[in-house]
């Protein structure tokens, strides 16, 4: 093209400029819709934010990712407290923000956007315009929770283009078709490279620190495994956990239901990382890492009742205080409810060996095979400078319908304990039947379920299980795995029905049960209290029923002078804060205080050997 | 007034002085000043002085996680902000060893051509702004506006638009958009026929221009002259040619050249480069594929960018602008650095060149060159 070409009539053909639009000015002479569908800014425009105060779990990230610095965090008295969730809501401080929304893609529970509206200018009045200047501009240029800018959003939190990994790992499972054959771990553990991927999911928030009943460091070990520095991970469960290889795999994981995570995605999962990073580590490498100074001996003997978590996790924290610790148990071998209750394919022995292994390695002694009566305990008493009483719940409960007294109809913990028993070669059989039917929804329930439905595949080659709970699959208090996998090894669950009556032959034999429809389970005050419709039936054949409804606690051991000075509510020890029974030297920890689980039974033993810490320290 | 200057000079007092040719000048284009030392009209010694726009971009960065630097980086230019996260994102996604899906690098390309587009624009209005055509510089940010509005619509903010990040870009193009752009490019293709006639064919911007900054293809490359500014001499080269990034190698075009290599060949290869954007942004719209824009990337509060060091180069309006990047593993960058455009052509080429030019002419060598002082100094 020739730039260079003149014309002499050029100066005049600029005249057509007079009939058109101006070119500088687009309003109003042009349509101020410039996109479809809404009216001025763009549909995603990153304008001053929205934060949506009930869905917002005051996590933090925000403030983490914010390259400024324009968030911080602060407490807030008039959200509503819910778990899993702080008190703390973002605080802006649009003097610093430079509006790139990375807050927005990265909210954990998709409760802050940003909105279609932006400040030009504004006006200080000029009475104003001395001493109280700063906090009249504060209010243009700080979002408090308590302030709302606009209501009209614009870049919002998409899933499609979620900066966080939404989806888990996958963990390496063995097939139904495989595991239904022997009592062989199911859940494979991650890899290194897996444990990497999915430790690095995890925004470091600490609500699930928050959750865990013993506050786990929960974020810092998984920085460890993050940055591949396994003892230093070890070392950082270590500081609160003692039975990481058990609860690394079969711990209820109150910080995965509190996760940020897991408001949008799958929350990160944190109890097979623990698993992971004390799975990589041999026990011989514990000692080096772990207690690297020499506990210095305090004078005093303490004795332990019970060798279940919260019995271990109290001799544990008091041979690290020095205490001199027995450890009694009735069984053959340490763990309690760990070895004898939950199966081999969830927990297996080495694993608990383990954890056992190293406790032991500290100078703690248990003697097994020693059961405790009122005789021995009176000596016990006198012998010690404390006792901890960590029985648990160690007796089963019965639904007490019509039948329950027969041959036939088991206890779900004395069956588990036969289980475990004919693993371990102490017995040769277990008495099961080709058509098993169990009562209960609780893990328990589906530890029953699942062994007999593995018990019968290698006695008879078929799985025949029936499974009935009073609670509808959405309030089912066992884990949403135990419900899914119990599924795929061929267990029938029938929800929403309670017990009537065992249905009985003429020959005495159990034929079935007769249940009927749970109408509701709790009462308005949340309080467990069943109502039925009688006329809706349902007869399941069965020749074998387990109940597995709930455990209670044995205190027979207990002199009745010393059990009388003892209160309880609903078959729970009430204990003082320094977790005292009230009675001289008497401690307790476990289910018999709180329950229902292995890691509040740690919580508990913590609590206890800090209890009796104090009482000799102070 | 000659005589006045004639009488200084004949006692002696009054032969050079130094204008200090800064911010205060309406020619300057930005924050950056020359201290020229002046006989009369005539320029004898250029000393380049910046320093007034230096924030500390490169240490910045290194006090940032690795996502938390798209937020920062775009703010280095601002006439042209996506490039800095285009290279970023690149040289990020080298050390991590990955590649970004297809629809993504068509994105980045067509938001690169874009973000010329505008920097031309501006450029255009910068030559009327020196040749005291102001019309020019007010049709040139008007139509400016239009692509402003695309960004608006597509990322959410109108100049910085931090939406390119590793990985990919952080949304998908909103339904209707390309439509819209392809309204933009027409009316822009229109628009340039009537710069022609308002800027190129003009006869005053002609003469004025011409000879302006003359450089010869040996003198270019010596002293690293890029981009517009190195084909104007008549030297082929063009980094989205040479060393293909985005979706350039996919898509077919011709580089234009000049042979003068004064400031009208200048002007007219960056007109040409436009006519060049608008028709790579038409085939990008062809030929644009389905598919993710990005890939799954690491949880950016998580983001640690494996050992190593990239150097990374694009072509930007201005030239080869690059980035230096070195990461020792962790979660922000190690050291940063950035080569702008213009870096050799204001801070050393202009010691030469200006001698012997009139004061009047900097300002508009500054605009033919298309001098960027965050080039020199962030």
């Amino acid at each position: 093209m020739d730039y260079r070409k003149k014309s002499i009539l050029g100066p005049l053909s600029s005249l057509k400029y007079l009939f058109k639009d101006p070119i500088t000015v687009r309003y109003p002479k042009e349509n101020k819709k410039t996109y479809p569908d809404v009216e001025g800014v763009s549909p995603q425009y990153r304008g001053r934010h929205i934060n949506d105060l009930e869905k917002c779990i005051g996590c933090g990230t925000c403030m983490d990712i914010c390259p400024t610095g324009a968030i911080e965090m602060v407490e807030f008295d008039d959200v509503k407290e819910k778990f899993g969730a702080t008190k703390k809501r973002p605080v802006i401080d649009y003097g610093r923000c430079c509006f790139c929304a990375f807050c927005v893609d990265v909210c954990t529970s998709s409760s802050l956007s940003m909105s279609r509206e932006f400040l030009h200018s504004f006006e200080t009045p000029v009475e104003l315009q001395k001493d109280d200047m700063g906090e009249e501009i504060s209010k243009f240029f700080i979002l408090r929770p308590d302030m709302e800018f606009s209501s009209n959003p614009g870049w919002k939190t998409d899933n499609e283009y979620s900066w966080l990994e939404l989806e888990r790992v996958c963990m390496g499972m063995i097939d139904p078709e495989e595991r239904i054959n022997s009592f062989i771990e199911i859940v494979k553990g991650y890899s290194k490279d897996q444990a990497i991927k999915e430790a690095e999911r995890c925004v470091s928030c600490g609500l699930c620190k928050d959750a865990c009943p013993i506050h786990m460091d929960i974020p810092e070990y998984i920085q460890a495994i993050f940055d591949d520095d396994v003892k230093e991970s070890v070392k950082q469960i270590y500081k609160t956990n003692p039975l990481p290889e058990v609860c690394g795999r079969v711990c209820t994981h109150k910080c995965e239901t509190a996760c940020s995570i897991g408001h949008r995605g799958e929350p990160v999962a944190i109890r097979w990382l623990k698993r992971y990073a004390v799975d990589s580590l041999p026990l011989d490498e514990y000692k080096k890492i772990l207690q690297t100074k020499p506990i210095k001996q305090v004078n005093k003997k303490v004795a332990i009742i019970g060798s279940g978590p919260a019995g271990l996790s109290a001799a544990y924290f008091l041979t690290l205080m020095g205490y001199k610790v027995t450890v009694y148990e009735e069984n053959e071998k340490a763990g309690g409810i760990m070895r004898y209750g939950i199966p081999a394919y969830r927990l297996p022995d080495e694993a608990l060996d383990k954890d056992l292994d190293f406790i032991i390695s500290l100078g703690v002694e248990i003697k097994t095979n020693y059961k405790i009566d009122q005789e021995k305990f009176k000596r016990m008493y006198e012998e010690n400078n404390a006792i901890v009483l960590s029985t648990g719940f160690n007796l089963g409960r019965s639904t007490r319908v019509p039948g329950t007294e027969r041959e036939g109809v088991v206890q779900a913990l004395d069956f588990l304990q036969e289980v475990r028993d004919y693993l371990t070669g102490k017995r040769t059989d277990v008495q099961i039947t080709d058509n098993v039917l169990v009562i209960g929804g609780g893990n328990v329930a589906f530890d029953c379920s699942r062994s007999v439905a593995r018990l019968q595949k290698m006695k008879y080659g078929k799985v025949k299980v029936t499974q009935v709970c009073l609670e509808t699959l959405d309030i089912i208090p066992a884990d949403k795995e135990e419900v899914e996998e119990s599924g795929e090894e061929g267990v029938v669950l029938i929800c929403g029905r309670g017990p009537k009556q065992i249905i009985i032959d003429e020959n005495g034999h159990i034929k079935g049960l007769d249940s009927m429809k749970c109408e509701s389970v709790f009462d308005e005050n949340m309080n467990f209290n069943p109502h039925f419709n009688e006329e809706d039936r349902l007869i399941c054949e069965a020749t074998m029923i387990i109940e597995a409804i709930g455990q209670a606690p044995d205190y027979s051991y207990i002199p009745d002078e010393i059990k009388s000075k003892m209160k309880f509510e609903r078959g729970k020890i009430v204990l003082d804060k320094d977790f005292s029974t009230g009675v001289e030297k008497l401690f307790a920890a476990g289910d018999i205080v709180r329950g229902p689980d292995i890691v509040n039974g740690i919580a508990t033993g913590l609590n206890a050997a800090i209890g009796i810490d104090k009482k000799f320290t102070t | 007034m000659t005589e006045i200057l004639t009488f200084l000079g004949k006692e002696d007092q009054y032969e050079k002085y130094e204008l200090f040719f800064g911010p205060n000048h309406p020619g300057m284009h930005g924050n950056f000043s020359y201290i020229l030392t002046v006989e009369g009209h005539t320029i004898k010694k250029v000393d380049p002085d910046p320093g007034l726009l230096h924030r500390g971009f490169e240490k910045l960065a290194e006090r940032r996680k690795w996502m938390q630097n798209i937020a920062l980086i775009p703010r280095i230019c601002v006439p042209e902000p996506d490039i800095n996260e285009v290279i970023y994102s690149i040289a990020v996604e080298k050390l991590m060893g990955i590649e970004v899906p297809i629809r993504a690098q068509y994105i980045r390309t067509i938001i690169l051509e874009m973000a010329r587009l505008g920097a031309f624009l501006f450029g255009f209005g910068g030559i009327g702004g020196a040749t005291g055509l102001y019309t020019a510089s007010y049709w040139t940010n008007a139509d400016r506006d239009y692509l402003l509005d695309l960004f608006e619509w597509l990322s959410g903010a109108r100049v910085y638009h931090m939406f390119i990040v590793p990985g990919g870009v952080r949304r998908d193009l909103p339904s209707g958009w390309i439509e819209k752009l392809s309204e933009t490019v027409d009316y822009l293709q229109k628009r340039l026929y009537e710069y022609d006639r308002l800027i190129y064919n003009n006869p005053l911007i002609v003469k004025r221009l011409k000879g302006i900054g003359k450089l010869t293809k040996e003198e270019a490359i010596e002293y690293g002259i890029t981009g517009p500014n190195l084909r104007a001499t008549g030297v082929k080269y063009d980094t989205r040619k040479m060393v293909p990034y985005a979706a350039y190698n996919k898509i077919d075009f011709e580089i234009p050249i000049q042979s003068e290599g004064d400031g009208l060949a200048r002007a007219i290869q960056r007109r040409e480069e436009f006519q060049l954007s608008l028709d790579i942004i038409r085939k990008a719209i062809k030929d644009l594929p389905d598919g993710p824009v990005r890939l799954k990337m690491p949880n950016p509060l998580k983001f640690n960018v494996p050992k190593g060091e990239v150097y990374v180069k694009i072509e930007s309006a201005r030239g080869e602008h690059a980035y230096y990047i070195v990461s020792n593993g962790k979660d922000k960058p190690y050291r940063m650095a950035v080569r702008g455009g213009s870096y050799t052509a204001g801070l050393v080429l202009a010691q030469k060149i200006l001698v012997g030019m009139r004061i009047e002419d900097v300002a508009l060598w500054m605009a033919t060159m298309d001098i960027c002082p965050p080039d020199f100094d962030r």
